[in-house]
């Protein structure tokens, strides 16, 4: 089953530490310079609590989940996501 | 040659089409305030009246003017989208002009101010914006300042209008990143979330709109959606300017109707000066397509298959070398990277330094070439690494033979520096 959520990643703030590909090796890949690849598509459902740990993992809070359709509000979205 | 210079001689070398609706037919017109509502009659508005707004925007959601920026995105639906959020709008007018063979929106500038101010204090009206800032390229700064003391004089906004002179750099026009430079003075993207149209300059919702786009929303709001409508074609209703570069007779800024076929476009320029092989369409991050096949179809999305995106059209020689023009102009895209994101910053330069090495026959690691241009697509806060993706994978098909002898070791242009049919003095 897939979920309703997909994973997102805010490209300024991710430093390539790449904790969230080594929680989520099925989802995410890193590129040569160490950069998250994700996946296409929603997570799936048996994912979704490592999903939602490599959120809270990540040093820089450049991870997120959010809704897949309907609607713009976003789960999890840490705050400085909301700068300006 | 100065950009200013290049300027003087994009506004002399212009011609008179039967489709000038922006630009005034005579090159010697004046830009002030009179001529122009000599031309253009007044657009009469009426803020305060709900059915005004209504009747104005239905008007321009059915003549169907998309965004002249890069992105084509239509402009009645960005109007609505300001309306949806709380808080009081802010329009910018986006003057950057941060592509550096695109000349087109600096010629509107000097030409036709008022019409593109026009367009602002329209926009202002429709999403009842307290505020209207025009950021402007700084060779028609002047120009802009002229044309709003002029209106300052007669009262004619009823919106406050202030001028920015815009930053350098090709990443400086980004909607984001105008509006980074006017609230920090930091002209980097800022990144997708929140949308501007949401959240914007001071947390404001903000209208950034191309200086084009407001121009013509001037038109639609004097004319109506069927005036608009009888120009260009039923997808892609109206005119576009077109900055019309490389290896032509007479460069420079036309406008054209859209659907016009693309070798009667380049007759505006003189026509090729040379047997030319490809036409770089929309910009740097724009589309390669190879020059036979595309004279005869029209000049739009639907004739040519690609995205007109600002205008830009530019003609490489057939004596040229396609691989060698691609690799300077991606190595000149990398080094304009706002270095924030790591697949920009690190898979760019790693783009450009394979094209280089490919550009000169030397041994290349194709396949991550290829590998690193598809993975770059969608990674970047902005949509930069995705027009150098666009650019890149166009160039490496169109070029498919030169691709092979510069695999081989070979290059078969006839004249490898004298291809350079790009502006150079701002490229590396
Ligand atoms: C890297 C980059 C550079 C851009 N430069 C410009 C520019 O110089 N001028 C401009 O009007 N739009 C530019 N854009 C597009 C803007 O982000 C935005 O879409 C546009 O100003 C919106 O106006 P429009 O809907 O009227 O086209 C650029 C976009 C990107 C990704
Ligand atoms: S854990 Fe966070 S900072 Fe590290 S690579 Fe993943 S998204 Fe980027
Ligand atoms: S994608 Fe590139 S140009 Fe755009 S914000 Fe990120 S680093 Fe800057």
């Amino acid at each position: 089953m897939k979920s309703h959520l997909v994973l997102h990643i805010d490209r300024i703030a991710c430093d390539a530490r790449g904790t969230c590909a080594e929680l989520l090796p099925e989802l995410m890949e890193l590129d040569d310079w160490g950069y998250p690849i994700i996946a296409d598509g929603p997570v799936p459902q048996d994912l979704e609590r490592l999903a939602h740990a490599a959120v809270e993992l990540c040093p820089k809070m450049a991870l997120q989940l959010r809704a897949r359709e309907g609607g713009t509000r976003s789960v999890l979205v840490p705050t400085d996501e909301l700068r300006l | 040659m100065s950009s200013m210079q290049l300027l003087d001689l994009m506004v002399s070398n212009q011609v008179t089409t039967r489709t000038q609706r922006l630009l005034p037919p005579e090159p010697w017109a004046s830009a002030g305030l009179a001529a122009h509502l000599e031309r253009h009659g007044a657009l009469v508005q009426h803020p305060s009246s709900d059915q005004w707004r209504e009747a104005t925007l239905g008007e321009i959601e059915r003549a169907g003017l998309v965004g002249r920026g890069g992105a084509a995105f239509p402009t009645g639906q960005k109007l609505r989208a300001l309306l949806a959020h709380r808080g009081k709008p802010i329009v910018i007018a986006n003057g950057t002009e941060g592509e550096p063979a695109s000349m087109k929106d600096r010629v509107l500038l000097a030409r036709s101010p008022h019409l593109v101010l026009d367009g602002a204090a329209l926009a202002a009206n429709l999403v009842g914006a307290g505020e209207i800032i025009m950021v402007v390229h700084r060779d028609v700064r002047g120009s802009v300042d002229a044309a709003l003391a002029e209106r300052r004089l007669i009262r004619i906004d009823s919106t406050k209008i202030r001028v920015v002179t815009a930053a350098d750099g090709f990443v400086a026009g980004e909607a984001s990143a105008v509006v980074n430079w006017v609230g920090r003075a930091a002209p980097i993207p800022l990144g997708k979330a929140p949308r501007m149209t949401e959240r914007g300059l001071k947390g404001c919702p903000t209208l950034v709109q191309n200086v084009e786009t407001l121009a013509h929303l001037s038109l639609v709001g004097r004319h109506g959606a069927d005036w608009f409508r009888q120009v260009g074609t039923a997808d892609e209703p109206g005119t576009i300017l077109v900055t019309l570069a490389g290896s032509l007779v007479t460069p420079g800024v036309f406008e054209v109707a859209i659907g016009t076929p693309t070798s009667d476009v380049l007759e505006l320029a003189g026509g090729p000066s040379a047997p030319i092989q490809a036409l770089l369409i929309g910009g740097y991050f724009g589309t390669w397509i190879s020059a036979p096949a595309s004279l005869s179809v029209p000049f739009s999305m639907g004739g040519l298959g690609v995205g007109l995106g600002a205008g830009l059209i530019v003609a490489l020689p057939a004596a040229g070398c396609g691989v060698l023009e691609t690799a300077r102009l991606v190595r000149y895209l990398a080094s304009q990277s706002a270095g924030q994101c790591g697949p920009c910053k690190f898979g760019l330069p790693a783009i450009a330094e394979q094209l280089d090495l490919l550009a000169e026959g030397m041994p290349v690691r194709y396949d991550d070439l290829t590998r690193w241009v598809d993975e770059i697509e969608g990674r970047g806060a902005c949509s930069h690494p995705d027009g150098v993706a666009r650019h890149v994978r166009s160039a490496l098909d169109v070029f498919g033979h030169e691709v092979s002898e510069h695999l081989a070791g070979r290059c078969s242009a006839r004249e490898r520096q004298a291809s350079r049919a790009f502006p150079t003095e701002e490229l590396l």
